[in-house]
């Protein structure tokens, strides 16, 4: 039974949105799923209650809407605080390494991804793919020093980082197989390949992450959208 | 125990004078090494290997880089005059605007010295746009915090150097008829002497404009 005012306005096809879903079942909070379309015009929902960006994940609970894909995981950690699963670590410093890397994902990763997505030319992609390789041996690095040799970033349990950069993997999967290349490799990566692995099959992952090849069908109409909105108007 | 708290800053960057804005209003002693961008410490490349940016806040050999995640880190660490409210959904807002403020307004405001004839025009209309998102939150309070300073007062001081800039060059982006809160809540933060030991000293604002308007891309976060 959802908790009635409980309410994530997105789509299945938003890393931003899967975020919000996998905090939720990680405090197992059952919600209402309301979709919004992304290939249409935007809804009055959608508008109404992110009037600042309009745009999705839009989290409502007891009516009030939070918007930020990070802002709502910190607001679901502070409201939902009896469950085992922490989004956050406890200690002060710990929290801060996290929140860093969370925001090289969404501030230095993300963007560089978004650009091999969209990369109208031949030299725009090779830019923005070795932007994201570079990025993804960072992220490596990243994993080494927060993990402290356990499989999650957040140790034992999935935490802010896994969610932040697991939230993409689908994508990930998806513009590698365009590019033709492993995005995330055995080669220079092994340990986030593995650590994808495990995030992947995880509990409250594992229903969230959509399936490849509706996702690269979807990622072809985006693409379009977006070139057609970018393009110069005669 | 030992407490050893020191910031690697620059004189001209918002967001490690914003930084240094928490470090006072918290009364936290701390030693300050001004780095010049062009040539930076080793130190500081050392504790932020990532970015390469100021600021970067060292606790007890800690360091911790990006703006807001130094002043959540603070507000975790030295509990006396928190920024943040307690309230959780108080909380969501309080980081939605302040991640507003520096994902939009500080991008079109460096956007401003790089455009003229009708894109400036634009842009400007682009942060009046922005800015009445921030009137907005201002309605029925005597600081975004409430009734004392906190943590979007904190993110907003750039207001104040929106301000100062504009009675430097003469461009008043931010007029007193449109933004009348605004206006009211520059001159009530500019009344406390924390705030203004942590703007541009006015022996040093020219050379802020003239850097402002030449750099388009920041060396800071």
């Amino acid at each position: 039974m959802a908790e009635s005012n409980v309410k994530v306005l997105g789509t299945w096809a938003s890393p931003f949105v899967m975020r919000v879903k996998i905090a939720l079942h990680l405090k197992s909070v059952r919600y209402e799923d309301v979709e919004e379309d992304l290939l249409a015009p935007k809804s009055e929902l959608l508008l109404k209650s992110n009037p600042v960006y309009k745009k999705i994940p839009v989290f409502f609970h007891a009516h009030n809407p939070i918007c930020e894909s990070l802002i709502i995981l910190q607001y679901i950690d502070e409201v939902w605080t009896t469950s085992a699963s922490s989004i956050l670590p406890s200690d002060p410093y710990e929290r801060s390494q996290s929140r860093f890397w969370a925001a090289y994902v969404d501030d230095k990763f993300f963007p560089a991804l978004r650009r091999l997505l969209i990369g109208a030319t031949e030299e725009d992609k090779k830019a923005a793919l070795e932007e994201v390789v570079e990025g993804t041996v960072v992220l490596e690095g990243a994993f080494g020093e927060l993990s402290k040799g356990k499989a999650f970033f957040g140790g034992d349990n999935i935490g802010f980082v896994d969610i932040a950069l697991g939230s993409l993997l689908g994508w990930i999967e998806v513009i590698g197989k365009q590019c033709e290349t492993k995005l995330v490799s055995e080669a220079k990566t092994p340990r986030l390949v593995q650590w994808a692995d495990c995030f992947s099959a995880h509990e409250a992952v594992k229903d969230v992450l959509p399936d490849v090849d509706k996702l690269a069908d979807f990622g072809l109409k985006l693409r379009a959208k977006i070139l057609k909105a970018l393009a110069p108007t005669n | 125990m030992g407490e050893e708290v020191k910031l690697h800053g620059m004189w001209a960057s918002p967001f490690s004078r914003r930084v240094e804005l928490a470090l006072k209003l918290k009364a936290i002693p701390y030693q300050y090494i001004e780095e010049d961008l062009s040539n930076k410490t080793p130190s500081l490349l050392c504790y932020n290997p990532v970015h390469k940016k100021v600021p970067v806040l060292v606790h007890n050999d800690k360091p911790v880089a990006e703006s807001m995640v130094i002043i959540e880190y603070m507000d975790e660490t030295w509990e006396n005059n928190p920024f943040l409210p307690r309230d959780p959904y108080e909380r969501a807002m309080a980081r939605f605007y302040a991640k507003f403020i520096d994902d939009k307004l500080l991008p079109t405001l460096a956007k401003l010295g790089q455009t003229a004839g009708k894109e400036k025009e634009e842009t400007i209309e682009e942060i009046h746009e922005q800015l009445k998102v921030l009137e907005d939150e201002l309605k029925g309070k005597q600081f975004f915090g409430g009734q004392r300073i906190g943590y979007l007062d904190i993110v907003a001081m750039i207001l104040v150097w929106l301000h100062l800039a504009g009675s430097i060059t003469g461009q008043k982006v931010l007029s007193t008829e449109k933004f009348p809160l605004i206006y009211e809540w520059i001159e009530r933060v500019m009344k406390m002497e924390v705030v203004n030991e942590c703007l541009i000293p006015e022996e040093k604002r020219q050379d802020w404009i003239q850097l402002a308007q030449r750099a388009p891309k920041s060396a800071s976060n």
